[in-house]
Parts: C-alpha cells; structure tokens; sequence
C-alpha cells in the first residue's frame, strides 16, 4: 500500500519502496482550469527538490511542477503529454505527471496538513 | 481606489450555479462555470451567457450631448443616428489612450457610454473635466446597471425564445429598447450576440429567462476566462494589454476609429494622433505558432536573437488548435509572412506574423 503525501507546491508523492509517483492535486487542476500543455523531464534527468522540472499549462496559466524530491526519473507519464485532459479529470489517478527514484525522503505535508493548506 | 471586492447583483446566481471567481478590477466575477474550453466552444457553435456587470455605464444627456461627446471622443456623436452603437476611444492630449469604449445614441439628447471597469473612475474624471459649460450631464450608472450578454450563433434565436423577438430587427453595432431591457446587437467574442442592460432588481429573472430560454438551443453559462480567449480569436484588444496610455490608436490598428471618416470636428488628443506615432513606434501584430506552448502576456518576440517586440495577449487558442499572440513588434519586422520566435520560458518557438483577427465567423 503506498503513502500518499502532499507539498505546498500543490503535488500530491505516493511512495512505494524508493520510488515517488507525483502529480497535482486535484485543487491545483481546480485552479488551473482546463489543462491543455504538459511539459515533464524526460526519463533517467537528474531533479534536485524543489527545482522546476517541469509545466502544467492552461488556457488561462502556467503552473511549474517542482520536484518534491532528489532523485532520477525513471518514467514521465506519455499518456498526460498525448492528453493533458487526463490531469483535469483524473489528477490523482491517470493524470500523475512523473515518478522519481530517490534516497532520502524530505518531509513533506500529511493530507491533513494540506487541507488545512487549501482551507 | 479601494473599493475592492464589489459584486454582481447576479452573484448569487452564480454561487448557485457552481462558479469559480475571479478579481477584475475590483469585481468577483466568475471566471468559468464548469471548464474553459467547454465554455469558449459552446459560444462559438451554439451560445453562451455572460454577466458583464462590471463595466461601467455612464449617461450623458441634454441639448449639448452630441456635441460634448464629439469634443471629448474620438467617436462622430452627432453623425449618430438614435439607435446606433460606436467604438470610440477617449485619449489624451498627447493621443494615449485612457479607454475603449462602446458608445450607444438612444435619442437626440441621450447617450449611453459603456467604459471599461477599471477605467471607470478615469474615464469619468476625464470627462468631468472635458464637460466644461457644455449643455449636458454626465451620470455615473454603474451601480444602477446590470449587463447580460448572449453570444452565440444561436443568440437571436434564443433571444426570439425569451421574449425579445424584437431583438431580432437589430442590427450588428445598433441598439433598441425590447421588452423592458436595453437590448444592443454588440459584444467582444467574435460572434453574433447581443448585450441586455437592465436595472440591477431585474438582473436574476432576465438571466434565468435566457438560461431556460437557451437550454434547447445548448447556451451555457460562460465566464471571463473563455470571454479572454474569445475576444483574442476574434483579434480584438483589451485594455492593459492592448491598449494603454503609452499607445497612440494607429500603433494598435485604430485609426479607423481615431478619427472616423467624416469627423470634422476638433476632439482631445486629435493633433496628436494626426501627427502619428514617433518613426519607430511598435506596432500590435498578429502571431501564430504551431504545437500546443502558447507565448504569454510580457514574452519577449525574438528576430534572431534580437529582442524585437513583447506578447500583450497569447494563448493556445481552443478554436484554432495552435497557439496564437498579440504582440507590439519594432515596424521593421511586422509585415505579414516575417517569421519571428516567441521567447516562451526560454524556449523559442517559431512564430510568423499573420494578419488579424485570427477567427472570423462565417456571415
């Protein structure tokens, strides 16, 4: 069972073993409005927490995906590139954005803690 | 000013209906019902509904209102005959450009002028002080109007539906009273529509008279959002973005307006757009690009490596696919055909300049 986590960026990490999968939350979607450009680092990229890596564009705003961790990418999800629309109605399903393996786990936001983040 | 935070008397309305919010120069408008895109379609094939009562309604009345508003204007007042609607622009003595404006002639003696919402308090001090001894009044109507506009192929008809049948004798850019409601045959989407402007109290039944009256005809509710990417297809300019007081009107494609052909008489800013703009000035642009990464507002355009303009409007536009920009370009490389780069994030996407508006609606 993975750990669902959140950052203040608005991404949601799932952790399974040394692998992050992360995307968006549903409340960024939200606030970004219909999703119509992904731009995600290419598998084996090196990322550096709290870097951008990557974009999630509307047709209203850009909204830069941060690296939550250290790490290397091991896969960028081709189905959100193909279909931005995924991140819109599925954000924290079909629409995940990339997954990252990394070392350490800095800390980051319980679902609660982010609830109260978005309140 | 501090008047932040005003909102719509159609506000409820639009919490019912599930709206997101924006800030507009001071107002909480809705800024899309349910998606964007949905919503920027749906005005394109069949109709939208949008509350536009942010905009700022002025009334100017009496003997002397033509000729007042030919002296303060770029708009030929007196050439208008009762029922009709203008673009005009009011500029200042050196020709930049305080506002766009619709200005619509109801009779002899009366005009109504609508302003953009954050230019209103401007736009009245200007013409408070251009007023002088003329024989006329000036009257703020803000808060006394509400504004509803039906964009859509399908406008008429569902105007026809819900009681305005008479609507439907208007023409493009004229204006009649129908059922109550100043009706105009007027708006900023590139499609045929019509704006109803009704005293605040009457603001809810007319909108849910259109919306039940638009429902066969597959009107939706459409919000500010899809209104931006609407008007930007339809090439049309947006102040503070567009249009400044840094920008003479021929610079933004307005000399058609500034002044119109057949205005004799003298108005504010009149030497100054005659003389034109400094050799050199930048001039707005149409770009398009290809992909789906859209230039925004404040990218640079690129010629070679030489900055040579900036994106005032840009996105990827719903209709067309591609992404296209509005953008003021050194003269030098603004003829059709130049190809340009947008400088998106440091990335350049390869652009070319194209005439405007980008979408025109079959007639």
């Amino acid at each position: 069972m993975a750990e669902l986590h959140y950052t203040k960026d608005h991404e949601w990490v799932s952790i399974d073993g040394q692998v992050a999968t992360v995307g968006i939350t549903q409340f960024a979607a939200d606030q970004l409005g219909d999703i119509v450009y992904v731009d995600l680092p290419a598998a084996g990229s090196a990322v550096a927490s709290g870097t951008v890596v990557g974009e999630v564009e509307s047709t209203k705003s850009v909204g830069e995906l941060f690296a939550p961790v250290d790490g290397t990418v091991v896969e960028s999800n081709d189905a959100v590139v193909s279909t931005p629309e995924l991140v819109n109605s599925d954000p924290q399903g079909e629409g995940w954005l990339i997954k990252v393996e990394f070392t350490e786990l800095p800390e980051l936001l319980t679902e609660e803690q982010y609830k109260e983040l978005i309140a | 000013m501090t008047d932040l935070d005003r909102t719509s008397p159609l506000h409820d309305t639009h919490v019912a209906a599930g709206a997101s919010f924006t800030d507009f120069a001071g107002w909480r408008m809705p800024v899309r019902y349910t998606s964007d895109l949905a919503e920027h379609h749906a005005v394109r094939t069949e109709a939208g509904i949008f509350d536009i009562s942010h905009m700022a309604n002025l009334r100017v009345e009496g003997a002397g209102a033509a000729a007042f508003l030919d002296a303060a204007l770029t708009v030929n007042a007196s050439a208008m005959l009762p029922g009709a609607a203008r673009y005009a622009l009011i500029l200042t003595e050196t020709g930049g450009i305080i506002d766009d404006l619709i200005v619509y002639r109801l009779d002899e003696t009366l005009f109504h002028v609508v302003a953009n919402a954050g230019n209103r308090f401007a736009v009245v001090a200007a013409l408070q002080e251009r007023l002088g001894d003329a024989d006329a009044t000036l009257t703020d109507e803000t808060e006394g109007t509400a504004i509803v506009a039906v964009q859509g192929p399908a406008a008429q008809a569902i105007l026809g539906d819900a009681g305005f049948g008479d609507a439907a004798a208007l023409r493009y850019y004229s204006v009649r009273a129908v059922n109550g409601a100043l009706v105009a045959r007027t708006g900023y989407t590139g499609e045929d529509g019509f704006e109803l402007y009704v005293p605040p109290a009457e603001a809810s039944a007319l909108w849910s008279a259109l919306v039940a009256a638009g429902q066969p005809h597959g009107l939706v509710p459409a919000g500010l959002a899809a209104r931006d990417t609407l008007r930007l297809e339809a090439g049309m300019p947006l102040y503070g973005h567009e249009l400044s007081l840094d920008v003479l009107p021929a610079q933004a494609g307005l000399a058609r307006v500034a002044p119109p052909k057949g205005k004799e008489a003298d108005f504010v800013g009149r030497a100054a757009v005659e003389a034109g703009p400094p050799a050199g000035s930048r001039v707005l642009v149409g770009l398009v690009a290809e992909g789906r990464r859209a230039g925004r507002v404040g990218y640079p355009v690129l010629s070679g490596d030489t900055v040579v303009g900036e994106i005032t409007s840009g996105a990827l536009s719903p209709t067309l696919g591609h992404p296209i920009a509005m953008a003021f370009v050194d003269p030098e490389v603004a003829a059709l055909g130049t190809p340009l780069f947008l400088d998106v994030r440091g990335s350049r996407i390869p652009a070319v300049v194209t005439d405007l508006p980008f979408y025109k609606r079959k007639a």
